[in-house]
């Protein structure tokens, strides 16, 4: 099959674009490992997990204590928002009144746009003193949690809803000739078919989760350490970043390229996993 | 897709019109002034720099970080035409002149409804390291004390170490903030919280109606007017640094930097201006 010229104008675009596109993630790349090149020359990467603590004016770069806490956060905000965001979508997709599902999506689409700054301050105005009578001081591994949870529960919402949206309707037509009930046909048929789907939505979340900043900054306490339990202050990579980014200088700033390094290689394992995971069963 | 085209090649003509623009000053001669030092000095440097060079077109003023004592030790040798220093001269250092162009000083600050009014040196330095952990051993409530510490970096930090003898990796904070505002929001937020932010502002916030209370050190109160007559012990001297009396352009800028114009930039910063 031959294209037509603009048929063929339109793929060297879109080439170009693509390209454009690879090459801008391989540039952070590049510009991540250059930055972080001065303090890796003298630094063994060893030193990154076996060094006592991290100050690094002091010249000690323990980076796994933050690391747990980006993964922890981000684990429990998918725990949570998961389940939250899936019933959500299927509240407006199968039982809500078409009228009432229109205005509640409206409302979902609302949450996502909310800058996460205005989360954070909601959360360290309100949540955290709620959370530190419990258990003092209230900033916590379990306030960045149930910030993050909610931040990202429009985005689990909306996309397993899209991907519900996207189940044919034969299959539905099908199931329900057949005499299914209406939780037999969401939960034989219109999940499964939306697998793929709802896990690229909850992997898109956790990014979100693992990239988040200025929210968990504010009230997760910014403690250095390896968090023990829900209530530990911790620091997260991000949070690392932006706290100390403003006044770093020679090989503390390069440390602080090392946490972004540390960040963006967490980030390609949860892409690589949600790649493999929504690919395994090809059934068409 | 042809009007995208006609777009497409505007943009790049307003452009190259707008870069062309930008190079033709290049042609009269342009005077650069290097300063080099102390990064709690730097990012007031850099704001009156954009002035003076808003009112001097012929000049670039370059702002370059590396701690006091590069600053110091680049005016002797003159790498920088202006050393920056957040402190002043030490004796081995008197060769050089000094020009102080604001004072820094920092509160320590505590909830309103701490009935605690007054900590001596000795109990803050044990509540930050750990060794008091309730309000009831320095006469306040039954409740364990919230420690707010500040990022790595900061200069905040820098002062408050230096002042109390204190080394970070001794610190056992319960929570790590970044600039002041988030530490007036976390002790606000926190009736068993201590914390320390610049006294600008938090004497400016206080009087805003924000439930902190700032206490004061070795008897005296902590305020913006004690910073300013040098009597409140925790604040320090911002100088420019210069090897010889200052000629030219790095005279008009020290004298810039010294005069009430840039008053606006040096409260911004949350630094005190010096009485002129």
């Amino acid at each position: 099959m031959s294209l037509s010229r603009a048929d063929r104008q339109l793929v060297t675009l879109l080439r170009g674009c693509a390209l454009l596109a690879a090459a801008i993630v391989l540039l952070i790349l590049l510009f991540l490992v250059k930055e972080s090149w001065p303090v890796l020359r003298h630094v063994a990467l060893t030193r990154f997990v076996s060094d006592a603590s991290w100050h690094p004016m002091d010249g000690l770069y323990k980076l796994t204590p933050m690391l747990s806490a980006t993964l922890y956060s981000t684990l429990g905000a998918v725990l949570l928002a998961t389940p939250l965001g899936i019933a959500s979508a299927l509240f407006s997709r199968y039982y809500a009144p078409s009228l009432l599902a229109g205005c509640y999506r409206r409302l979902i689409e609302l949450l996502a746009g909310i800058p996460s700054v205005v989360y954070g301050f909601w959360g360290l105005i309100t949540l955290v003193p709620l959370i530190g009578r419990l258990h003092p001081p209230g900033v916590s591994l379990l306030t960045g949690i149930l910030v993050l949870t909610l931040m990202i529960l429009p985005t689990v919402a909306l996309t397993v809803d899209a991907a519900l949206a996207a189940v044919p309707i034969a299959y539905l037509r099908g199931a329900a000739a057949l005499g299914l009930s209406r939780w037999g046909l969401i939960s034989g048929v219109a999940l499964p078919a939306a697998r793929s789907g709802i896990i690229a939505g909850i992997m898109l979340a956790a990014g979100r989760a693992i990239g988040e900043t200025m929210a968990v900054l504010m009230v997760a306490g910014n403690v250095v350490q390896q968090p023990l339990g829900l209530f530990d202050s911790v620091r997260t990579l991000t949070s690392n970043i932006a706290l100390e980014m403003a006044y770093a200088t020679g090989d503390h700033r390069a440390a602080l390229f090392v946490s972004g390094l540390a960040l963006m290689s967490t980030l390609l394992v949860v892409v690589g996993t949600a790649e493999l995971l929504s690919r395994e069963p090809q059934h068409d | 897709m042809k009007k995208l085209g006609i777009v497409v090649a505007l943009i790049v003509l307003i452009g190259a019109v707008w870069g062309f623009l930008r190079t033709k000053p290049d042609d009269t001669k342009i005077e650069k002034l290097v300063l080099t030092g102390s990064s709690t000095v730097a990012p007031l440097a850099a704001e009156i720099g954009k002035r003076f060079e808003s009112l001097h077109n012929n000049v670039r003023v370059d702002v370059q970080t590396g701690g006091s004592s590069r600053g110091v030790s680049d005016a002797r040798a003159g790498l920088a035409d202006i050393g920056m220093a957040s402190r002043a001269l030490k004796d081995d250092e008197k060769d050089l002149l000094s020009f102080t162009v604001a004072l820094d000083g920092i509160s320590i600050i505590l909830n309103k409804a701490n009935p605690v009014e007054v900590l001596n040196k000795q109990q803050i330095i044990d509540i930050y390291a750990g060794k008091i952990i309730s309000w009831k051993e320095v006469g306040g409530n039954d409740a364990p004390i919230t420690v707010v510490n500040k990022a790595e970096g900061r200069s905040t930090l820098e002062l408050f170490l230096h002042y109390f003898g204190l080394k970070n990796t001794d610190i056992k904070p319960q929570v790590v903030i970044g600039d002041n505002q988030q530490g007036i929001k976390t002790v606000v937020g926190n009736p068993d919280a201590i914390g320390y932010v610049s006294v600008g502002t938090a004497e400016y916030e206080a009087g805003q109606g924000a439930a902190i209370k700032l206490l004061p050190l070795e008897g005296i109160a902590a305020s913006v007017e004690n910073v300013r007559s040098r009597s409140f012990p925790l604040s320090r001297p911002l100088n420019l640094v210069t090897r010889a009396e200052p000629v030219g352009i790095a005279k008009d800028f020290i004298e810039f930097a010294s005069s009430t114009q840039v008053n606006d930039l040096i409260e911004a910063q949350y630094f005190v201006p010096i009485p002129r």
